[in-house]
C-alpha cells in the first residue's frame, strides 16, 4: 500500500464547508493507494462543475475538459494510450444531462474505464437549478413550482444500455466508496460509480442525514450481483431504503480496447512516427493506378 | 467541322443505382490507361436511389486543372437527364441514349446537338441475357463513336467484373462490344470529337481530394481518426477505416460529431496524432470542443469539407462559405491554424504540414475543403505523391531520455520565448500532465481568477499565433508578371482560376492569380506585397459574400476591385470566372 499522501499537491481546495465532493477526493486518493497506482499510471478526465474540479486537487495526471464532454474525451486518451488507467469524474447535469448521449454510448463499448458521477441531484456551481437526477417537484430558482420530470436513473439505464459494471457509492462513507472505486478498478471494462453526494447548499432534501437512514449495504444482504434482473429491481429502490454497493457486474465481457486489431501491438500513442518504407508508399499509390 | 483529337468533356447521367458513377470511373480508367490526362467531377442528389446523378470525364493530352461548363457527349440512362442536361450539350455534340426512352429532346436539338439512339436495354437482354448490362454497352457506345480502341474498354471490364464470375465478364464484354460496333457504324463518321491513345503511358494516379487527404494523413503518422459521417467528409473516415489495420490507425466513428473532436483531443492529448472529418454542421457541433484545443492546446487536425449552408444546406453539392466562421469559430482568441488546399496534390502535402503544425504549435489545425475537391478527380503522376518522403516533425517533445534528465519540476504550460511549451506525454513518472479548459498556469492548474496570471498565460498562448506565420506560406502565384488584371482566390478554386489565367492571356488579356492554402493566420508578410502589387484585383470565391477578400480587407486594407462569386451550389468554373468578367465589362 502506498500513502495516500503521495496524490496530495498544494492546490486550495474550493469546495463549500461540508460538501459532498471531499468524501469522494479522499476515497479516490485511498482507493489508487491500497492498489499502488502510482500518480503517472492514472489520468482523470472531468467535465465541468463543482466536483469535476476533483482532479485538480490531485497530484496525478488529469485533463478538466468542457461541460459534458469528460467521456468521450476520456475514451479518446484511453484508444491512445490504453496502458493508462482512465478515471472519468462528471457531475449529474454534466454526465447524465448535457453529456447524455456520451453516457449512452460509453454503456454499449465496455472501455476499461472508471466512471465516477458525483449525483447531488441539484446544480451547485450555476448555483442550485434542477438536475436530470432532481425528484419531481423539486423546487429551485428554475422550477420554481417544482420540477414535473421524472427523475433520470443512472443505474438503471446503465444496466439496460449494457454497462458490465454498476455501483453506487455514498460519499458520507468513504472508505465503503473507496472500496466500489478499488472494484471499479479492478474491473475489466466500464465502470460506473453513482455516488449519492449531499450538496450542503442547493439540496435540502437529499441529505447526509436523509442518506443514513436510508442506505443500507448490498453487499450485508444475500445478494448476487450477476443478477440481472434483481439488480434492475434494486435500481429502482428508493424511497424506503437506498442501495450501495455493487448492484451488478458481469465478468468476462471483452473490453473495447481488447477488441481494436491496432492496440494489440500496445497503445498507438507510444509509436515512434516514421514515413512509410518505399514498398509501403508504392503498395498505397498503387490503390489509385 | 475538323476531327478535334483529345480534347473533350463526357458526362454520363441517370437515376442514382443505375451505375452512373461506376460506369464513369470504368470509363475513366480506360483513358487514364491510354495516356490521356483526366480531371472527374460527379454531382449526385442527396437520395440513395432515384433521382439524377451525373459523373462527368474531361480527357486530353496535358495535365488538367478544372471541368469545362459544357460537353461534347452526354450518355443519359434516363428521360430526366435529357431533360435536364441535354442544353449542356455543345453544338455538334452528341446525346446517347437507349432508344426505349420516352425523351424530350426538343431543346438538345434546337442547340444543335445530335441524337445518338441506341439499343442499349435490348443489347443487354440480347447479348447478355440482364438488362442490368445497358449502361455497359453505354460504355460500349462511347467508345464506339469516339473512336477509342475498344481494347482499353475489355481491359477495365475484366478487371472490374473479375470477382463476379466468368460469366458476368464475358456478358459485359459481349454487350460492351456490340454497343460499341452498332455506335461506330451508325454514328462515328458523324461525331467530330475523338479520343486517341497517346504513346506515351506512364503509371498515374486518378484520385479525389478526399483521398489525397487520406493518404496524406497515413504518409503523415496520423494514428488516430474519429469522425460521424457527414457528406462531403465521410470518404475519408471509410477510407482510414478500410486501411486501419494495414496502416496502424485506430479509426472511431462516434455518437456524434461533439464526440468526434473529443475523442480526437483525448487522443491527440496523450500523444496519438490524431484527426477528424466533417462538415459544417458537424464543425457547428465541435466548435467548443474547439475552444478545449485552444486553451489546453491539444495538436489536433480538424478536415473540415464545405457544402452550401446554412444548417442542412445543399448536402450534395458545392460552397466555400465556411471561411469566417472557421477563422473565428468558439469563444475567446487562442491560436489556431486554416489551410485551404486548392488541388488533389494539394490536400496531401496540406494534410501532412496540418500534423506537424499541430504538434509544433500545439493548436487546432483546421483544413478546409468543399465538396468539388472533395469528390473531383485528376490523374497525376506517381510523384506528386513523395509518400516515402514526408517530413514528420512532432515539435519540441521531451522524451523519456530527457525527461531523466530534467533538473526543474516539468511544467506542462511553461512560459517561453515562443509560447510553446515543450510536451511530455502522460505515462512517465517526472512529466504529470494537468491540462484544463479553465485559465491556468503553467503547471496546469485552475488560475481562473488571477489577472497577472491570464495576462501571462493568454499571452503566451497568442505569442504561438504570431509566431506561426513564419511557417505558413505565401499564396502561389500563376501567370505572368505585372498582370493587368490579378484573380485572388484560396481553396478548390485553384483549378477554375488557373485555367481562367490561361484563357484570358489567350486571348491577348494578361492576367494572372494569386491563391491561398495558408489563410490564417493571414501570412501578412509574404502575402500583403503581393496584394498590393494587383492593378485590378478580382476576388474569385464560391460564397455568396467574398468572405475571402472581406479578410484581406481587413488584414491589408486593400479592398478587391471585383468580386467574382458563386453560390448557386455549382463549383466555379473558368467558364464562370469569364463570363463574370466579360459581364462586369458591359455594366463598367
Amino acid at each position: 500500500m502506498l500513502d495516500q499522501k503521495l496524490y496530495n499537491n498544494p492546490i486550495k481546495v474550493t469546495w463549500c464547508p461540508g460538501c459532498g465532493d471531499y468524501g469522494i477526493l479522499n476515497a479516490v486518493k485511498s482507493a489508487l493507494a491500497q492498489l499502488e497506482i502510482r500518480p503517472h499510471e492514472v489520468m482523470f478526465f472531468s467535465g465541468i462543475g463543482c466536483g469535476s474540479k476533483l482532479p485538480d486537487y490531485l497530484n496525478a495526471n488529469a485533463f478538466t475538459t468542457i461541460h459534458g464532454r469528460a467521456l468521450p474525451i476520456a475514451m479518446g486518451a484511453k484508444l491512445g494510450n490504453h496502458a493508462l488507467h482512465v478515471i472519468a469524474i462528471t457531475g449529474d447535469g454534466d454526465g447524465y444531462g448535457i453529456g447524455g448521449n456520451h453516457f449512452m454510448n460509453i454503456l454499449r463499448r465496455n472501455p476499461d474505464i472508471v466512471h465516477i458521477a458525483e449525483n447531488n441531484m441539484v446544480y451547485g456551481l450555476t448555483k442550485g437549478q434542477y438536475a436530470p437526477t432532481s425528484p419531481r417537484g423539486f423546487q429551485t430558482s428554475t422550477t420554481p413550482e417544482g420540477s414535473i420530470e421524472v427523475a433520470f436513473n443512472p443505474l438503471s439505464t446503465a444496466i439496460n444500455g449494457g454497462a458490465t459494471f454498476v455501483a453506487r457509492g455514498f460519499s458520507g462513507d468513504p472508505k465503503h466508496l473507496a472500496k466500489l472505486i478499488m472494484a471499479a478498478i479492478h474491473h475489466k471494462g466500464y465502470a460506473l460509480v453513482d455516488v449519492l453526494q449531499p450538496c450542503v447548499i442547493y439540496n435540502k432534501i437529499n441529505t447526509y442525514d436523509y442518506y443514513r437512514e436510508r442506505v443500507y449495504k448490498l453487499e450485508d444482504t444475500e445478494y448476487d450481483p450477476a443478477d440481472r434482473t434483481a439488480a434492475w429491481q434494486r435500481a429502482h429502490e428508493w424511497d424506503g431504503r437506498i442501495p450501495i454497493g455493487i448492484l451488478y457486474q458481469v465478468q468476462g465481457e471483452p473490453t473495447y480496447e481488447d477488441q481494436v486489431t491496432e492496440l494489440k501491438a500496445g497503445p498507438v500513442a507510444a509509436r515512434t512516427l516514421a514515413p512509410l518504407t518505399s514498398a509501403q508508399a508504392d503498395s498505397l499509390r498503387r490503390e489509385f493506378f | 467541322m475538323a476531327r478535334l483529337v483529345n480534347d473533350l468533356s463526357i458526362r454520363l447521367a441517370g437515376e442514382a443505382g443505375q451505375g452512373v458513377e461506376s460506369g464513369g470511373a470504368g470509363f475513366a480508367s480506360a483513358l487514364s490507361h491510354g495516356g490521356l490526362w483526366l480531371h472527374t467531377y460527379p454531382e449526385y442528389m442527396s437520395r440513395i436511389r432515384g433521382g439524377l446523378n451525373f459523373f462527368q470525364i474531361r480527357a486530353a493530352e496535358h495535365p488538367l486543372w478544372s471541368h469545362h461548363e459544357g460537353i461534347q457527349v452526354l450518355l443519359a440512362f434516363s428521360p430526366e437527364a435529357i431533360t435536364e442536361y441535354g442544353p449542356h450539350v455543345v453544338r455538334g455534340g452528341a446525346l446517347l441514349f437507349d432508344e426505349g426512352l420516352k425523351v424530350d429532346t426538343a431543346a438538345a436539338v434546337r442547340r444543335g446537338a445530335q441524337l445518338f439512339s441506341m439499343p442499349l436495354s435490348k443489347v443487354a437482354q440480347e447479348m447478355g441475357g440482364n438488362k442490368i448490362m445497358a449502361n455497359t454497352c453505354g460504355l460500349g457506345a462511347l467508345a464506339g463513336i469516339v473512336e477509342y480502341p475498344f481494347e482499353f474498354i475489355a481491359d477495365v471490364i475484366k478487371k472490374n467484373f473479375k470477382r463476379k464470375g466468368d460469366v458476368v465478364v464475358d456478358g459485359n464484354l459481349k454487350v460492351a462490344q456490340e454497343g460499341y460496333r452498332i455506335a461506330t457504324e451508325r454514328y462515328a463518321k458523324s461525331f467530330d470529337w475523338k479520343i486517341s491513345p497517346l504513346q506515351d503511358r506512364p503509371d498515374r494516379m486518378l484520385i479525389n481530394g478526399n483521398q489525397a487527404l487520406a493518404v496524406g494523413s497515413i504518409a503523415a503518422g496520423c494514428r488516430f481518426i474519429s469522425g460521424y459521417p457527414m457528406t462531403p467528409a465521410s470518404s475519408v473516415l471509410e477510407f482510414m477505416a478500410s486501411h486501419a489495420t494495414k496502416y496502424d490507425i485506430v479509426v472511431k466513428q462516434t455518437e456524434d460529431e461533439i464526440a468526434a473532436i473529443c475523442f480526437a483531443i483525448g487522443a491527440g492529448n496523450v500523444g496519438a496524432r490524431a484527426m477528424t472529418a466533417t462538415s459544417g454542421g458537424g464543425f457547428s457541433l465541435m466548435v467548443e470542443a474547439l475552444g478545449l484545443a485552444g486553451m489546453a492546446e491539444v495538436p489536433v487536425v480538424i478536415i473540415e469539407a464545405q457544402r452550401p449552408g446554412p444548417s442542412t444546406g445543399m448536402p450534395t453539392k458545392t460552397e466555400q462559405g465556411d471561411l469566417l466562421f472557421a477563422l473565428f469559430a468558439s469563444q475567446g482568441e487562442f491560436p489556431r491554424i486554416v489551410l485551404a488546399p486548392g488541388t488533389q496534390e494539394e490536400c496531401f502535402h496540406t494534410v501532412v504540414r496540418a500534423f506537424n503544425l499541430a504538434e509544433k504549435w500545439q493548436c487546432p489545425v483546421i483544413v478546409m475543403t468543399e465538396f468539388y475537391l472533395t469528390n473531383t478527380m485528376r490523374t497525376l503522376l506517381p510523384s506528386e505523391f513523395p509518400i516515402e518522403k514526408v517530413v514528420i516533425d512532432r515539435g519540441e517533445l521531451l522524451t523519456p531520455d530527457k525527461l531523466e534528465r530534467l533538473t526543474e519540476p516539468y511544467l506542462r504550460y511553461k512560459d517561453t520565448p515562443s509560447g510553446v511549451s515543450p510536451r511530455a506525454f502522460a505515462g512517465h513518472a517526472k512529466a504529470l500532465q494537468q491540462a484544463c479548459s479553465d485559465e491556468h498556469d503553467e503547471y496546469g492548474h485552475f488560475e481562473d481568477e488571477d489577472a497577472a496570471n491570464r495576462l501571462r498565460m493568454a499571452g503566451k498562448r497568442m505569442r504561438k499565433f504570431h509566431n506561426i506565420v513564419d511557417d505558413l506560406h505565401a499564396p502561389a502565384i500563376y501567370g505572368p508578371e505585372g498582370a493587368d488584371v490579378t484573380l485572388m482566390g484560396w481553396g478548390a478554386t485553384y483549378g477554375a482560376m488557373r485555367e481562367a489565367v490561361d484563357l484570358l492571356n489567350a486571348r491577348g488579356r494578361r492576367a494572372n492569380m494569386l491563391h491561398f492554402v495558408d489563410i490564417w493566420p493571414f501570412p501578412e508578410p509574404k502575402a500583403a506585397p503581393l496584394i498590393e502589387a494587383a492593378r485590378h484585383l478580382v476576388a474569385v470565391e464560391g460564397n455568396q459574400t467574398g468572405q475571402f477578400a472581406q479578410l484581406v480587407r481587413a488584414m491589408t486594407g486593400r479592398k478587391a476591385d471585383r468580386l467574382v462569386l458563386r453560390w448557386d451550389g455549382r463549383p466555379v468554373s473558368p467558364e464562370y470566372i469569364l463570363a463574370q468578367l466579360e459581364e462586369a465589362k458591359v455594366h463598367a
